[in-house]
């Protein structure tokens, strides 16, 4: 072997260029049936499973988005909630501080009504007792006039320095009486 | 080229050097017959791989998980790929959306039958035959066009040849250029761009084989037999250039694809 036959031998080989024509028919139909299996069947598939990983992506992403949503809105409305709660609790305090100064200013107000009123009693009580010790007094008074205008009409005859001395008793009986009524 | 591809052959021939001719097996069906009379290899691959992928991508698909299962994620990787980084990048936004199938399954289709190449028994690039490379880049070639009649009618042809901005006395030049360079030149580098890699890729591999088994078999000084296995160990490194250039050609392939369709749906846009 040398490398003239190599060359001559390579020289008498078939032009490239010229195709085989039952492999233009295989390649051309076996291709078309690849296509017309990759357009049906493989290309839909592949393009649905992309189209459904997105959309899962994307989904759960949302899911995320509403979970955080759903617990801010639910953060704020225990916010609200317990504010609310706080206002009530401090409206109840100061319902209850607004009651019993309420109560307090009843009693109060009850309590010098009583005392007005024991005091009116007390007023009225002593005002009666006078009266009564006027009536007495009066009545005393008439009954020593008479005492005295007797003894002063039964001595006046007698003596009229009897009848001086008498009254002068008479006035001084009756002062040491009234000291004695006032001491009481 | 026997000795490569099929062992058994080997050891009756004796060495035949490697050429195009060496990449036309007999066929299958009928068995041994002369190559291109019948069902051969080359087909057999073709179906193989439409096969494999509709397998293996409905498999992956068959029960979606939202967190997927390592085949489905592998599955939705190499999908997305295509969706998103030839589809929507070059077709924009808006359009891309038709052509995802036809991206897939161009994509997949060529990187699977490139793959071939590398996968031992297989071990043949179904596109380094020039039909199959003909007919994905014909299929393509009646899209666009077709897509640029729907999308703008018979005046498509118009804008796709008469270029914007450009002086009237320079017209006579531009627009032959324009149609040979759209309508004629583009579907052929399409198809033989992707031929003539899988094919010299496929050859080199061949010759490095086919080399070094005769540096080592055949001859009998023992620095040509050292020769030999250095010639293997380089078709190693060739043999990883070439998966390289097999994805790349792949995704070559399918972005030229992309930006033919993108030309024909947005042909007034330049």
């Amino acid at each position: 072997m040398n490398s003239t036959d190599f060359i001559l031998a390579a020289s008498e080989s078939v032009n490239p260029l010229l195709p085989n024509p039952w492999e233009i028919l295989v390649t051309g139909v076996g291709f078309a049936v690849l296509l017309f299996i990759v357009i049906k069947v493989i290309a839909p598939k592949f393009e649905q499973s992309y189209e459904d990983r997105v959309t899962a992506i994307e989904g759960g992403l949302e899911k995320a988005e509403a979970a955080q949503k759903e617990a801010e809105e639910t953060l704020a409305l225990y916010k609200a909630q317990l504010l609310e709660a706080r206002t009530e609790a401090n409206r109840i305090r100061e319902e209850a501080r607004s009651e019993g100064a309420q109560i307090l200013a009843d009693l109060k107000t009850k309590a010098t009504d009583e005392a007005t009123r024991i005091t009116e009693q007390s007023h009225r009580q002593i005002e009666a007792e006078r009266v009564a010790a006027l009536t007495s007094l009066r009545t005393d008074v008439g009954v020593l006039a008479t005492e005295l205008a007797s003894k002063v009409v039964d001595e006046a005859l007698k003596d009229d320095a009897r009848a001086q001395r008498v009254v002068d008793q008479f006035l001084t009986d009756l002062e040491a009486q009234q000291n004695a009524g006032a001491s009481n | 080229m026997f000795a490569f591809a099929l062992p058994m052959a080997s050891e009756e021939g004796g060495f035949i050097p490697p050429s195009v001719s060496d990449t036309h097996l007999p066929d299958i069906f009928p068995w041994f017959a002369e190559y291109g009379t019948g069902f051969g290899k080359q087909m057999f691959m073709i179906v193989l791989s439409i096969v494999l992928i509709t397998w293996f991508f409905t498999a992956a698909i068959k029960n979606p998980k939202l967190v997927p299962s390592k085949t489905q994620y592998l599955a939705e990787s190499g999908y997305a790929f295509v969706r998103n980084g030839i589809g929507r990048d070059i077709i924009g936004e808006k359009n891309f959306r038709p052509w995802i199938p036809l991206l897939f399954a161009t994509f997949f289709f060529v990187l699977l039958n490139n793959l071939f190449g590398a996968i031992p028994f297989l071990q043949i690039p179904s596109f380094s035959h020039a039909g199959s490379a003909y007919a994905m880049a014909i299929i393509i070639y009646g899209t666009w066009i077709a897509v640029g009649l729907k999308n703008h009618g018979i005046r498509y042809f118009k804008l796709a040849v008469v270029p914007s901005g450009v002086p009237g006395w320079i017209m006579p030049l531009m627009i032959p250029l324009e149609i040979i360079s759209n309508f004629i030149v583009r579907p052929m580098t399409h198809s033989l761009r992707l031929m003539a890699t899988m094919l010299s890729g496929h050859i080199i591999v061949m010759l490095a084989a086919a080399g070094a088994r005769h540096l080592i078999v055949v001859q009998d000084s023992l620095a040509m037999n050292g020769l030999g296995v250095l010639v293997i160990l380089g078709s190693v490194a060739m043999y990883f250039l070439e998966l390289l250039i097999m994805v790349l050609q792949a995704f070559v392939f399918t972005l030229l694809t992309a930006i033919y369709l993108q030309g024909a749906i947005e042909a007034d846009a330049h």
